[in-house]
């Protein structure tokens, strides 16, 4: 299964996919798409390194489809971290 | 392991002792309650320096009835998030009336020191790689609503004072 | 209102400096997230679905207008300008950094406040009846005695590692406002029969997965032995609650596994052993904390405001007035709800505009306090009857004065998925469905009292169990459904929901509502409340218009 490994930044609690073997981004379009299951442990590996040197906390990997070259989350719970809460916001300062 | 009081580290002369292994007479022993309760009279009678170590789901009701034998009570935190041993400190100093060394051991850590304080442990075994920090350790809180046995004036007989 | 001293004030204070210390040493890696979140946790840090989230305690629902400013401050400066009220008297602010997180603190701090035990396996914020003080039904004011529990469980050394978390509330009044029958302790101040105050004592109720109704282990317990009690029942519970199992871990179940008499009677040795001078609340600090409480100065008025009466004849007001104003005890004076339900708005959000706005009336027309109600909902307890016009035009300026109070469209939910990392199913975009459905005035007041109340998971901090309508949000192969319940009450009268059958997708909940209740418009008779149809007519005929007769 297709996959992208998630955490949050440590400081700032903020959202973040890893986009290459120690590069972080706050882009799931820039996030590295483990195609296999060695790939997607690799990518894992990659995390618990920065959970580890402090950077990111809760890291995990999560299903992806692919489309138009993106990956796009299949759980609501990953939608909603991807596009922020769903709620009308439009009252926000 | 190191062992703190009173914010040093100081040289542990009790020994650990496992069930299947032999106790003999010159060591200071820490015994498990399964040990205690099918020891015999010869180590119920004799007054070597005795002291005995408690998990969470053992409480101190056990040893009540013989706690004057115990120089020591060595209560475990399997997990520090294991709140269990707190309860059972109060319990043995303020209830029982326990006045030898409480000393808390499993996961103890520099954050819980404090509370460990107030509830009347009074020695710490932690890792050697954090014992000096752990020594090093002054706690950051300085006012207590709670009364407890450790001597520690609480809020309200402070204010009580100044009124 | 309570107003620390210079005890009070040194606890919070070094409360926050050790807490910075901890971020310091998590952020440089000397605590590994493990050893930090239960230190987070218990200074009401979470890490939730999008960013950390800083739950602030309200003790007792109380605010000034210089803490409601503060708040504001807060939402701007570290947050994205909004907050969010909870059920639990607390607010929530939901985008907070962790290196910025004791800076947070430390501005609470300097007005009186803190998130000190706010999360964690501990004695979480004491709350309490949000008409404290104001209602006419009361014997006496709740917050004395819950200030006095809240510090008495302020890092309490012996209870902050419980096996689970702990909620207690208190009320004084006979009608309960507090949803008391399923918090772990409930204490509400009753009479004796020699006309003696004191407490009854409630224990092991409780919502999530396993709700129960709590049971009065002592009908009657004299003040001065609140906290002996207390301490009595948190250390049996400390001692013999279960471990082993997060999912039975709360005191229900151990109140349960015992059986009430059995755990009554191990709290009652408990408590003869710890009856004495160190835990007995003497006459003098019963006095100090009361007086902190004593009713604030009202101004001598006639009973009922011509002024009001005049207003009243603008039939938008006079709506308002119908559903958001409440009798205060104090003749000429007015209780105020201010709904934070606005048809489409997320429940319980106020703006950092919002909130200013509120407390310069405050300020202004209530006598410089705010209230939080469980129903995330604000009051503002001690308005003039002749100001009330007034308050109004100010309110509807900020889009404050939403006319629902108790009806359909004043619904409670928790954050859901859309904000909360435990949760299954969105419970906010149900809400705002419901009130869409319902916008129309006319028809919710024709379907009159009623309390829909939403959870995104079996957690229910939405108090589902104890709506008139609950809805419980679940996952079914990553998809939302929503499982319905009916005939829960939070009241004196509590009561636990029964589910209707089987769950509803997403799409199919508003319906399923408006079902429901034109089964109750067809079967209720004149007057009668959804919860009085309901409790008459039982499941049968809800059933068989949800899912058809078989």
């Amino acid at each position: 299964m297709t996959k992208v490994v998630t955490a949050n930044r440590l400081a700032d609690g903020a959202i973040v996919y890893l986009a290459g073997s120690d590069t972080w981004s706050t882009r799931l379009d820039e996030a590295a798409v483990a195609a296999d299951e060695a790939t997607a442990a690799a990518l894992l590996a990659a995390a618990e390194r920065a959970v580890a040197a402090c950077q990111v906390v809760a890291a995990y990997a999560f299903p992806v489809a692919v489309a138009d070259g993106r990956p796009v989350p299949i759980d609501q719970r990953e939608r909603v971290r991807a596009a922020g809460p769903s709620v009308a916001s439009d009252f926000r300062d | 392991m190191a062992l703190i009081r009173e914010g040093a580290i100081v040289p542990d002369t009790w020994q650990n002792i496992a069930d299947d292994q032999e106790l003999d007479c010159t060591q200071r022993a820490i015994i498990t309650l399964a040990r205690w309760q099918s020891a015999g009279d010869d180590l119920r009678t004799t007054n070597r320096a005795l002291g005995i170590r408690l998990r969470g789901d053992q409480h101190p009701a056990a040893i009540v009835a013989d706690l004057g034998r115990f120089d020591l009570v060595a209560l475990e935190f399997a997990k520090f998030t294991d709140g269990r041993a707190f309860s059972h400190a109060r319990t043995l100093r303020e209830r029982y009336g326990f006045t030898g060394e409480l000393r808390a051991v499993g996961e103890v850590l520099r954050d819980q020191l404090l509370f460990m304080l107030r509830c009347g442990f009074d020695s710490f075994e932690v890792a050697d790689s954090s014992a000096a920090t752990f020594a090093a350790t002054t706690p950051k809180i300085s006012v207590f609503y709670q009364a407890t046995g450790d001597g520690r004036v609480p809020v309200r007989a402070l204010r009580n004072t100044r009124a | 209102m309570y107003r620390y001293d210079a005890f009070d004030q040194t606890l919070v204070d070094e409360r926050v400096e050790q807490f910075r210390d901890q971020v310091a040493r998590r952020l440089s890696g000397a605590l590994s997230e493990d050893q930090f979140r239960p230190l987070r946790l218990l200074n009401g840090l979470y890490l939730q679905l999008h960013a950390y989230m800083l739950r602030v305690a309200i003790p007792y629902g109380t605010l000034s207008s210089r803490q409601l400013r503060t708040l504001a401050h807060i939402a701007r400066t570290f947050d994205r300008g909004y907050g969010h009220f909870t059920t639990r008297q607390n607010i929530q602010f939901n985008w907070v950094r962790l290196d910025q997180a004791a800076d947070i603190l430390a501005a609470l701090a300097s007005v009186e406040m803190h998130a000190i035990q706010t999360s964690g396996n501990t004695i979480r914020n004491v709350t309490a009846d949000h008409l404290a003080g104001v209602a006419a039904d009361e014997i006496e004011d709740p917050r004395i005695y819950a200030e006095i529990i809240r510090q008495w469980s302020t890092l309490h050394p012996e209870f902050s590692f419980l096996p689970r978390k702990f909620k207690i509330a208190v009320t004084g009044a006979a009608r309960d406002r507090t949803a008391l029958k399923v918090h772990d302790i409930g204490i509400q101040v009753v009479r004796d029969a020699a006309g003696e105050a004191g407490f009854s004592v409630l224990v092991g109720g409780g919502q999530g997965r396993t709700p129960m109704i709590g049971h009065v282990i002592r009908p009657f317990l004299p003040k001065a032995d609140l906290l002996a009690y207390l301490e009595a029942i948190l250390r049996v519970y400390n001692e013999f609650g279960r471990r082993d199992n997060l999912y039975k871990a709360r005191i229900k179940i151990l109140v349960q596994t015992l059986g009430p008499a059995a755990f009554t009677a191990m709290v009652e040795e408990q408590w003869q052993a710890l009856r004495g001078p160190a835990l007995a609340l003497p006459d003098e600090e019963l006095a100090r904390i009361a007086a902190h409480f004593a009713p604030p100065t009202y101004a001598r008025l006639p009973a009922a405001s011509a002024a009001l009466a005049a207003a009243r004849a603008e039939p938008v007001f006079e709506r308002w007035c119908r559903h958001n104003l409440l009798p205060h005890k104090q003749p000429g004076y007015a209780i105020a709800t201010i709904s934070l339900k606005p048809e489409g708005g997320v429940p319980g959000d106020a703006t950092a505009a919002q909130l200013e706005a509120l407390a310069d009336l405050a300020e202004r027309w209530s006598l410089d306090e705010v209230r939080v109600s469980h129903e995330q909902n604000l009051v503002l307890p001690h308005v003039r009857q002749d100001d009330v016009p007034a308050l109004w035009r100010e309110l509807r300026a900020h889009g404050l004065a939403t006319p629902n109070a108790g009806l359909i469209t004043d619904i409670i939910a928790c954050p859901g998925l859309d904000y909360c990392n435990l949760a299954n199913a969105r419970s906010i975009p149900i809400a705002q469905q419901i009130q869409r459905r319902f916008a129309n005035r006319e028809r919710q007041e024709e379907i009159g009292a009623i309390k829909i109340k939403i959870s995104g998971c079996i957690n229910a901090c939405g108090h589902h169990h104890v709506g008139h309508i609950g809805i419980l949000g679940v996952d079914k192969k990553g998809a939302e459904f929503y499982q319905i319940t009916l005939g829960g009450d939070g009241s004196e009268r509590a009561a636990l929901g029964e589910i209707t059958g089987r769950a509803f997708a997403a799409a199919e909940v508003v319906d399923a509502i408006d079902t429901i209740i034109d089964t109750y418009l067809g079967a209720r008779r004149h007057g009668e409340a959804f919860i009085d149809t309901y409790r008459r007519v039982g499941m049968v005929p809800f059933k068989e218009a949800l899912y058809g007769a078989h």
